[in-house]
């Protein structure tokens, strides 16, 4: 009996897991597909559509640190933009990037999900509370 | 035996591929005119200077070998540039020959080295200061020069700003008036060379209403300053409801302007619009895509199309090449980047044919080819892009390129 009940539990929470899973999939294409459109509206003219931005003025979003590590610190250099030189795979870029705090909470979790999963990049999503929270913080 | 045969064979035919320069494209010139690679794989080569005994210079924009200047020389006359000498430990963008001295820029001073008899340069290692403490905030630091014939240096103070927003780039800021930046910079200064260790005061602001004259030359034919300029970038992206995707790639023009001591061009409150043939108020500034403004600000002899990036002018004062180049303009299109996602323009050498200082006919491409590719959708696949130019003591014009480091000499054989 209670190897039954083991059995069951085991399945439900198999079953649970599956369809988390199968959520967070279709969430992810979701964000993916409307992060691409902010990013063409927003990103692209300065990053390029191939995320290799410009020699001299505009970094690359590809294979960058600053995209695919901390989150809070991707979060902020939407949110509040970045003037100060910083060096990203050993080079520095002349323009300055413009905060985009006027981008909904929804549409900056799209693009971050959107550059941290193009261009060759391979990392978590990120999700309209860690924006949120993020910007309470400001 | 075989063997060993085998190895030396390859080994010669590996050294043959190795002095053969790498990534070479085919340029593409009017009949006549022939190119050759005097220079590869030096990295960022800005602009370029030729000395009158056909040594080449050219500054960089990243260290090579931790050395900013390079100097090639042709030591036994057969054409070959073989003699590299390197020095100079900082990176920037001018460089130009004037009255025995070799001048060289960073982001802000403006630096020079005396030759001797022989036009070898006596104060490699501790060069004078003619100018410091130019503007230099990253954006559009570059600095150009030039020289008239009476020992004046003309240097380009780029604005570092788009349009002069309160926020810079931020969508929807609003532009300022009067532009605050166009105290110090956003023009072309004057400096009398024969002071050292000058700063801004010292000059004079010899024209203003300019985002970024990179390409910077006086013209020999009728005394005076002409400039290419770099125009604002962004229409698009942030007046969707007044310039389409398509408009927004094509405006505003790049612009070549023959300037005066105290002419305006008109930045940050107006741009050109080669469709219109108008200074057209910037949207920043309450402009609508049709309302004119400025009034007072000159107009550019030409208006090319959006964001190609003129990185470099020479007037051309040579005689090798046939009649109708004489006095004409040379202009290094260093190619675009805020035309995305359309294809991306430039990356090509124009030629605009001028006599007394204008215009002759309408302007063309002179030599193609540079980027390896038509078109080109992702510009960092291109594999050269214009910036510097140069002419010879013989009449040959040369071309450099930032992307990976060549230098084209090209020539007119009858
Ligand atoms: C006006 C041009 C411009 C626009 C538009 C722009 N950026 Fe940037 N971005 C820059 C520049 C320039 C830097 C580097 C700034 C510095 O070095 O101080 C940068 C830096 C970054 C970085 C950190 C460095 C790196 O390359 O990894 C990220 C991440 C980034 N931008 C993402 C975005 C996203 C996402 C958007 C759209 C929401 C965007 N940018 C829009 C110009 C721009």
């Amino acid at each position: 009996m209670r190897i039954k009940l083991a059995i069951f539990g085991l399945g439900l929470m198999l079953l649970s897991n599956f369809s988390n899973a199968q959520t967070s999939v279709q969430g992810k294409s979701k964000q993916m597909l409307n992060g691409k459109k902010v990013y063409d509206m927003y990103c692209q003219a300065c990053h390029q559509a191939d995320g290799n931005g410009v020699p001299r003025l505009n970094p690359p979003l590809a294979g960058t640190v600053y995209v695919t590590g901390s989150k809070t610190r991707l979060i902020d250099i939407v949110l509040n933009g970045l003037t100060d030189p910083i060096e990203i795979n050993g080079e520095e870029y002349n323009n300055p990037m413009a905060a985009h705090s006027f981008l909904t909470d929804q549409q900056i979790a799209d693009v971050l999900t959107y550059i941290r999963n193009s261009f060759g990049n391979k990392a978590g999503t990120v999700s309209v509370a860690e924006v949120k929270k993020q910007r309470a913080k400001k | 035996m075989q063997k060993i045969r085998l190895v030396v064979a390859m080994l010669m035919l590996l050294n043959v591929i190795a002095a053969q320069p790498k990534l070479q494209v085919a340029i593409q010139l009017p009949v006549g005119f022939t190119s050759k690679v005097v220079a590869n794989d030096l990295g960022r080569v800005r602009h370029i200077a030729v000395n009158s005994n056909g040594d080449l210079y050219m500054k960089l924009d990243r260290l090579v070998n931790g050395k900013g200047i390079y100097r090639l020389r042709d030591k036994n006359g057969d054409g070959v540039m073989e003699d590299t000498l390197a020095f100079g430990n900082y990176t920037g963008t001018g460089i130009g020959i004037n009255n025995g001295y070799l001048y060289a820029t960073s982001d802000q001073t403006i630096y020079r080295y005396k030759f001797d008899e022989n036009q070898n340069i006596v104060n490699l290692d501790q060069p004078e200061i003619v100018v410091d403490g130019l503007l230099n905030k990253r954006q559009h630091a570059s600095k150009s020069i030039t020289f008239d014939k009476v020992g004046n240096l003309y240097v380009n103070i780029g604005a570092p700003s788009n349009v002069c927003q309160e926020q810079d780039r931020q969508k929807g800021s609003p532009g300022l008036t009067p532009c605050p930046i166009l105290e110090n910079a956003g023009g072309i200064w004057q400096f009398n060379t024969s002071k050292t260790n000058q700063t801004l005061s010292d000059g004079i602001r010899y024209a203003t209403g300019m985002r970024n004259a990179l390409g910077i030359d006086w013209n020999n034919e009728v005394n005076d300053l002409f400039v290419t300029i770099h125009g604002r970038d962004m229409l698009y992206q942030y007046f969707p409801e007044m310039y389409n995707q398509k408009l927004g790639a094509e405006l505003p023009s790049e612009t070549f302007y023959r300037v005066k001591k105290g002419d305006d061009c008109g930045w940050p409150y107006i741009h050109w619009d080669h469709f219109q043939n108008k200074k057209i108020l910037n949207p920043e500034y309450g402009g609508d895509g049709k309302k004119e403004g400025a009034p007072n600000a000159i107009s550019p002899l030409v208006g090319f199309p959006g964001h190609m990036a003129p990185n470099a002018l020479l007037i051309y004062s040579g005689n090798q090449f046939p009649a109708k180049y004489k006095n004409g303009a040379f202009i290094a299109f260093h190619g675009s980047w805020n035309r995305t996602p359309e294809p991306q323009e430039g990356f090509y050498v124009v030629f605009v044919p001028m006599k007394n200082g204008l215009p002759t006919g309408k302007w063309e491409v002179f030599a193609d080819g540079f980027s390896g590719m038509s078109p080109v959708t992702n510009l960092s696949a291109a594999k050269h892009r214009p910036t510097g130019l140069a002419q010879g003591e013989d009449g040959s014009i040369y071309v450099s390129d930032d992307k990976a480091g060549y230098v084209w000499k090209i020539s007119y054989n009858k």
